[in-house]
């Protein structure tokens, strides 16, 4: 139709000015009059690891000044449109109160998109501007429209207030491509006036003092294999001290279920690396710290359970065979009293002052490790080091289990390769790429078998546990109790199958190639 | 898609401007429109300031070989695009003559623009013809502006007999006066009479009025210009005939 994709989008730096200025005389085109201005309220979307981001994607929520019309777009990186949804709005309706889960958000198509790449992350807000936008037709020498020029001038409200210079858009009217660069060429070329610049997320986001894609799960530092060993496991440690806080408001809040798993991710890298390399610290400091991200990870770990149970919950009983989804509403019920009950614990060591404590002296430790750290030994030695001893674990470990074995051997085992991995991703920036993801690859393998077996044995033994407790709170229909009956039949289907899988995926892991991934990345740290 | 046509063998009988602004007033109810102009005379190019000029002529467009949409040029109102007329165009019967099965061309050529457009207006040249059967066959709904004088009378009898002769798909006829003169007795009577003997006229009447005239000083539809006079309100009353007869679904997006 008449608008097309966006042209060139240049900036005018500097306030004050028209908001698009006057073409000069002679270049073939000139501007209609100002006929149309309209003030819009943005708001834009992401979850909080930037998962619309990383997938190139743009969410905006968009509603005109005074309740007009309100709609939910999804562009890709270069702004152009992938799906809108109209919003309700207008007087008397109200737009939606941000943070929602997918499941909060009107069903269809944008809703459809969106699932696959948020999972079970909220989207909340993660900037807001008011854009006031003046758009004006540029006719050429038949006083034919060959382009829309639009000055947007917008002014950041979150995360914090920054007014940016106006941005300047040419969008050409379909079949006049040509003309309408040639007029982005004139507007570009006036003094004043800049090409390029950011997407309007990226601008707002900048003014005010931020950067999308700020916050990942993965341990964002960057080692150098000279670097003292305390000192980078200081650095190492800041940061995951970091990724915790970062996680505390919304697991307080509720936000989504994923605060809290990157918390206690957070909790359990700390521990493995105290365990494996806090040895480099100044003395005492693993002893004194060991025990209390101990509880830490303890405090978290009944409400993550339950999590897993509730977001398991519509795939278990999707999967019932033999009684009707409904029977199971009781124990859907039941999993999300225990789990607000287990909240409430929870909450409570959040906001209580050891865990303050907690916090404030980790700090405190972490950075005087790194302002008068050891020298010795250097951190690619203690990376070394500290991979080959978790390595050396996985395999006696997984070469001492037999079909004999008892699930807690195969649990323990889940925990060394766990610290095997963290051990990888702690030391990840002094590896070559490549050579990381082949060993995280087969590891990733062997993990998830381990993991597949014990949450499924784990589960098994909850839900008798569950069905105890509501029997003795007589909220169990014993229909209810056959579907949990079935649920339990297929997560031992899915133990035995795992476990029946666990040889192969170990032998393939302990065999001499894949152990010459892992040594060659120690070596590689080594040099 | 709904494709309307306004066509009559005569020329000078408001066919361009039944398009433009039934085009116009389309658009403005929120679809999607695409105008071709397949007059070489170019009218409702020049009314929408767009130059009659298509690339490789009308040969590559009725070969192929050039993508119709590639052609395709906005108008200044949203929603409104126009495939501009091109001089070549006065060689079509020529070109459709020697394309495969000639009377299907334009049907065909069109079917790719499903998903783009809601409504395709055919702003045909006076003739009858080849392009003229192929636009017949093309079209969901022919409009047929007429002079009221006796002989009007025998050209939509000629029309009507031969679009019965069609296999298959077969156009509705939305008949309607145009250019009636208020002064001019004939006029009125057979303005009066004839609807009542054929089903397919249209109940509004477009009177020949100078702001009619005027769409090329202005070069814009007469309802973008001067959309409360009595004009508009015709073309508005004719618009809402020819959707109903051609039984268009709301706009998208409509409530």
């Amino acid at each position: 139709m008449a608008e097309t994709s966006p042209g060139p989008v240049p900036s005018i730096p500097g306030a004050g000015q028209p908001p698009i200025p006057a073409l000069p005389a002679g270049g073939g085109f000139c501007l209609a009059r100002a006929d149309r201005r309209v003030t819009l309220r943005r708001t834009w979307l992401d979850t909080f690891d930037w998962r619309l981001y990383r997938a190139g994607l743009t969410l905006e929520q968009v509603s005109r000044a005074g309740g007009g019309a309100a709609e939910l777009r999804l562009t890709g990186r270069d702004g152009s449109l992938i799906t809108a949804e109209p919003l309700p709005a207008g007087r008397g309706r109200t737009l939606p109160r941000w943070p929602l889960l997918i499941a909060g958000l009107p069903a269809g198509p944008l809703a459809e998109q969106l699932a696959g790449v948020i999972g079970a992350r909220a989207l909340l807000p993660v900037a807001r501007a008011t854009s006031v936008l003046a758009e004006q037709r540029a006719l050429n020498g038949d006083d034919k429209t060959v382009a829309r020029v639009t000055a947007d001038q917008m002014s950041v409200t979150f995360p914090a207030a920054a007014a940016l210079p106006p941005r300047l858009a040419v969008a050409p009217v379909r079949g006049y491509q040509a003309q309408a660069a040639r007029l982005a060429a004139q507007l570009a070329a006036l003094p004043g006036v800049s090409t390029g610049g950011p997407p309007p997320l990226e601008s707002a986001l900048a003014a005010a003092g931020r950067r999308a894609g700020d916050y990942s799960g993965r341990i964002d530092v960057d080692l150098d294999a000279g670097m003292p060993g305390q000192a980078a496991m200081a650095v190492v440690l800041t940061a995951l001290l970091g990724t915790l806080e970062a996680n505390v408001p919304g697991t307080i809040a509720d936000t989504d279920t994923e605060f809290l798993h990157d918390l206690r991710v957070a909790v359990r890298r700390t521990r493995s690396a105290l365990k494996l390399a806090g040895q480099v610290l100044p003395p005492g400091t693993r002893l004194r710290f060991a025990p209390e991200f101990k509880w830490l990870g303890d405090l978290t770990t009944l409400t993550r359970d339950l999590d897993v149970y509730l977001l398991g919950l519509p795939a278990m009983t999707a999967g019932l065979a033999g009684a009707p989804p409904a029977d199971l509403d009781p124990f859907g019920e039941h999993l999300r009293r225990s789990r607000a009950q287990a909240r409430r614990n929870l909450l409570r060591g959040l906001r209580s002052a050891r865990f303050a404590r907690l916090r404030g002296d980790w700090r405190e430790v972490l950075s005087a490790a790194a302002q008068r750290p050891r020298r010795k030994p250097p951190v690619a030695d203690l990376a070394a080091a500290s991979i080959a001893a978790a390595h050396r674990k996985v395999l006696a470990g997984g070469a001492a289990i037999t079909p004999d074995s008892p699930p807690e051997h195969l649990h323990d085992l889940r925990k060394r390769c766990k610290e095997l991995r963290y051990a990888l991703e702690i030391f990840a920036s002094l590896h070559a790429p490549d050579a990381q993801w082949r060993a995280v690859k087969e590891l990733k393998g062997l993990q998830d078998c381990l993991g597949e077996y014990q949450d499924t044995e784990v589960q098994r033994a909850e839900l008798r546990a569950f069905a105890a407790q509501m029997m003795a709170q007589q909220s169990a229909p014993a229909a209810t109790l056959l579907a949990m009956g079935e649920i339990a039949a297929g997560l031992a289907r899915r133990e035995r199958a795992a476990r029946a899988q666990f040889d192969g995926l170990f032998a393939q892991f302990a065999r001499p190639s894949g152990q010459a991934r892992i040594q060659a990345l120690t070596e590689q740290a080594g040099r | 898609m709904k494709i309307f046509a306004t066509y009559n063998i005569k020329g000078g009988v408001g066919k361009t401007s039944t398009a433009v602004n039934l085009a116009y007033l389309a658009a403005r109810d929120g679809y999607r429109v695409l105008l071709w102009d397949l007059d070489p005379q170019a009218a409702a190019s020049f009314l929408f300031r767009v130059r009659p000029r298509v690339k490789g002529g009308g040969k590559a467009l009725i070969r192929g070989t050039r993508p119709v949409d590639d052609a395709i040029k906005g108008t200044d109102f949203e929603g409104l695009d126009l495939l501009p007329a091109d001089f070549t165009y006065r060689n079509l019967d020529l070109m459709l003559d020697s394309a495969k099965k000639p009377a299907r061309r334009l049907a065909s050529l069109l079917a790719p623009l499903r998903a783009e457009y809601d409504v395709v207006i055919l702003d045909c040249p006076p003739s009858i013809s080849l392009l003229s059967e192929s636009v017949l066959h093309a079209a969901d709904l022919l409009l047929v502006p007429l002079i009221p004088t006796t002989l009007s009378v025998r050209t939509l009898e000629q029309l009507t007999e031969f679009i019965d002769g069609f296999a298959g798909h077969k156009p509705r006829v939305l008949a309607f006066f145009s250019m009636i003169d208020r002064r001019k007795r004939l006029h009125q009577e057979i303005a009066r009479d004839l609807p009542l003997q054929r089903p397919e006229f249209a109940a509004t009447v477009i009177p020949a009025l100078s702001v009619i005239e005027r769409m090329s000083v202005e070069r814009a539809p007469v309802a973008a210009f001067a959309p409360r006079t009595q004009a508009a309100l015709r073309y508005r009353e004719l618009w809402r005939e020819a959707r109903e007869r051609a039984r268009l679904p709301g706009p998208p997006g409509a409530a």
